[in-house]
């Protein structure tokens, strides 16, 4: 059982604060996400859970048992980087057989090892070619095999599709998630692609500077953005956030835009300033009738979808549309918001205001 | 700055080969006038290939190249009044940016005075909107103005011609979104003739007011993106647009659905793919994955032994394991060797 605790965890490196107190749980078999934009403290949380880095203080729990202070070889964790770290004069075979090899394992055993690694990962034709003349996929898949051999407790994976182009990315992405599904081994992945996030992890960290913005599962940090930057680093297109000046109190489910007012989830706490309306683009529908008024400026189509870009006063909009729509660039409209799903910021703290939306949590 | 000149592109059964292997077979194809085509396929499909035959950096061993109706085959790129962006910005790292923008003016051959360059470059920075980074050296600027620099060192000159090389594709995707949008402005502000070249097909339906789907080294097909995502000729150019890509299935997947004579396989898109019980003739399907991207929700659906993703709502209750129905909606059909049959 690999059950990951961090507890507090902190890392500074002389005056530089890489990673400021996280804290999260990682359960048994979970394919596990660290997500955030570069310099976010991912890598460096990946490298303190895989013992590394040594933290500058707080806990690190594998499996219930302390490992905080274990050197990374005591850790029963295994390792897979984004350059693909081969032995170039060795074949495919003896590439995954050398962890169990050095570690004393009988060739006879690490054979029959390698032999069901392959067939899991659909290498098994390519055992005995030099890892030379290998495609990127497939060097990919042997350093995945040689990570899986060993069995480990956990997996730690950093970037490991970065090089990959788009389209095969996609592809191994998809390879990577089916072979987690049949060894249910727990894995911690780092990305800075919020797509490859949403797409493969059953749970996500968002990250920045340092600190957890959020964590929980996709579809609640997609439907939930805890704070301004989770809003805008998770979608494509990101949340929209129209920007106004206000004051709200608990009870209230109006937001006041200048003269339009637009309904919302009932607010918990009060807030006054700089506030900011969030809205996914496909939760704005084009609407002559209704008062937050918009001029398009831009019309995307996307086969399934279409992509509108609006000006209004309160910023740019954008608003996922059905493709058979017709949108004319330069037209004036109206804008409606789904009402149930929008989110309220504090834009001088950049965090949500909690609403009636954070009660009907953990469904999806 | 000139007037708007006409420049329609028009290529005639141009042939490149390297070697022994064959780039380009035989392509014809035209940019009419104040298009933007985007030339779309996989790597190694003729795409770089045919720009820089258009540019005249490569000669053509059949086949001719016209720009505004004259035969330009043997002209040098420099007489034929084009300008190319490539995907890594050239910028002279030691120039400002309205050094970096005059660069392309100064030249011996056509002399300038120094306020139509200034007013040339002050037009072309208000377009990219860096007017305020005019004065910036090149090195200190990010990734997006930096390329912004690099398309506006293109459009300085006022070419016939806007030949680009996946100038997007080195930047992050908000930036590439933004700069898409930014590009398909600039665009058809000006008028300009445009010959692009990606292997994202998001560029190109968003972009494009012609798609050219090169498949090696020919011409697939070429149209507006709506009718080569909805009217696709082949299983290439069908499976070239789409996320999730369209499944391909044997015809008969769902049983004895009605199909044309000579169909093989049966193209669907999410919006080809009915769920639910309520469908006359529904098959059982598993769901084997459910994948929450946000916005919309795909399922991975294993039908009669085939796996096919399609589309539904964001917060559907399926989970791995379900049973559902699915039938077929209006699908793509396409004979044994790839080719659209049109009922």
């Amino acid at each position: 059982m690999a059950r990951i605790e961090i507890r507090d965890l902190r890392k500074e490196f002389d005056a530089f604060t890489a990673v400021e107190g996280s804290s999260f749980t990682i359960e048994d078999g979970e394919f596990f996400m660290l997500l955030g934009p570069s310099g976010c403290g991912k890598t460096t949380t990946l490298r303190m859970i895989a013992g590394l880095e040594a933290p500058t203080s707080g806990e690190i729990l594998l499996g219930g048992e302390d490992v905080t202070n274990l050197p990374a070889s005591k850790r029963d964790i295994a390792f897979v980087f984004q350059m693909f770290a081969l032995y170039p004069h060795m074949s495919v075979r003896a590439n995954i057989a050398y962890p169990l090899i050095s570690q004393g394992m009988k060739r006879r055993e690490a054979g029959a090892r390698v032999e069901e690694v392959a067939r899991i990962l659909g290498i098994g034709a390519i055992l005995d070619r030099g890892v030379g003349g290998l495609s990127g996929g497939d060097r990919q898949r042997v350093a995945l095999g040689r990570a899986i051999v060993r069995q480990p407790k956990a997996f730690m994976m950093d970037e490991p599709l970065g090089a990959l182009d788009a389209e095969f990315r996609e592809h191994m992405a998809g390879e990577l998630r089916a072979l987690h599904d049949r060894m249910g081994a727990t894995t911690v992945y780092v990305t800075h692609d919020q797509l490859e996030a949403m797409q493969m992890g059953d749970k996500i960290v968002v990250m920045n500077h340092g600190v957890v913005e959020q964590y929980g599962r996709p579809q609640e940090i997609y439907d939930r953005p805890a704070t301004l930057f989770v809003a805008d680093f998770i979608g494509s297109p990101p949340m929209n956030t129209l920007r106004f000046q206000g004051a709200v109190a608990p009870g209230d489910a109006i937001a006041r835009l200048g003269e339009v007012c637009v309904a919302m989830p009932a607010l918990r706490a009060g807030a006054t300033g700089a506030l900011v309306l969030g809205v996914r683009p496909e939760h704005v529908t084009l609407d002559d009738a209704a008062p937050l008024r918009a001029q398009v400026s831009a019309v995307e189509y996307l086969g399934t979808t279409q992509m509108i870009t609006l000006d209004t006063a309160h910023g740019a909009v954008k608003a996922r549309v059905a493709a058979d729509m017709a949108v004319r660039e330069g037209a004036r409209t109206g804008l409606r918001l789904d009402a149930a799903t929008l989110s309220l910021f504090d834009a001088a703290t950049g965090r949500a205001l909690p609403s009636a939306l954070h009660e009907g949590a953990h469904r999806g | 700055m000139r007037g708007r000149i006409v420049a329609e592109v028009r290529l005639e059964g141009v042939t490149k080969r390297f070697g022994a292997d064959v780039a380009l077979d035989a392509v014809s194809l035209t940019v009419p006038d104040g298009a933007f085509v985007v030339l779309l396929g996989p790597t190694g499909a003729g795409k770089t290939t045919t720009l820089r035959v258009v540019a005249g950096l490569e000669r053509a061993d059949a086949g001719s190249v016209h720009i505004a109706g004259r035969d330009v085959s043997r002209e040098t790129p420099a007489q034929r009044d084009v300008a190319m962006v490539f995907q890594q910005y050239s910028l002279y790292p030691h120039l400002t940016v309205r050094e970096n923008l005059a660069f392309p003016l100064r030249s011996p051959l056509r002399p300038r005075s120094e306020a139509e360059i200034a007013r040339a470059v002050e037009n072309v920075a208000a377009l990219l909107r860096i007017p305020h980074k005019l004065d910036n050296k090149a090195t200190a600027l990010s990734g997006g103005e930096m390329q912004r620099v690099a398309i506006g060192r293109a459009l300085v000159r006022r070419p016939a011609v806007y030949l680009m090389d996946e100038p997007l594709s080195s930047l992050d995707a908000k930036l590439r979104a933004d700069l898409r949008v930014e590009l398909k402005r600039i665009q058809a502000e000006l008028g300009a003739t445009m010959l692009y070249v990606t292997h994202d097909q998001t560029e190109a339906m968003t972009m494009a007011t012609h798609v050219g789907v090169l498949e090696g080294g020919r011409l697939a097909q070429f149209g507006p993106p709506r009718a080569i995502y909805a009217d696709p000729d082949s299983v290439a150019v069908a499976a070239r647009l789409g996320a999730p890509r369209i499944n391909l299935a044997p015809v008969d997947l769902f049983g004895a659905a009605p199909h044309p004579a000579g169909a093989v396989t049966m193209g669907l898109r999410p919006e080809h793919i009915a769920l639910g019980g309520d469908a006359v003739a529904a098959t059982p399907a598993r769901v084997t994955r459910v994948e929450h991207l946000g916005d919309q929700t795909r399922l991975h659906l294993r039908v009669n032994g085939h796996d096919l993703v399609t589309l539904t709502a964001p917060h559907t209750r399926a989970k791995a394991g379900d049973a559902l129905t699915v039938a077929a909606r209006a699908p793509l059909f396409f004979d044994g060797a790839g080719r659209r049959i049109r009922s």
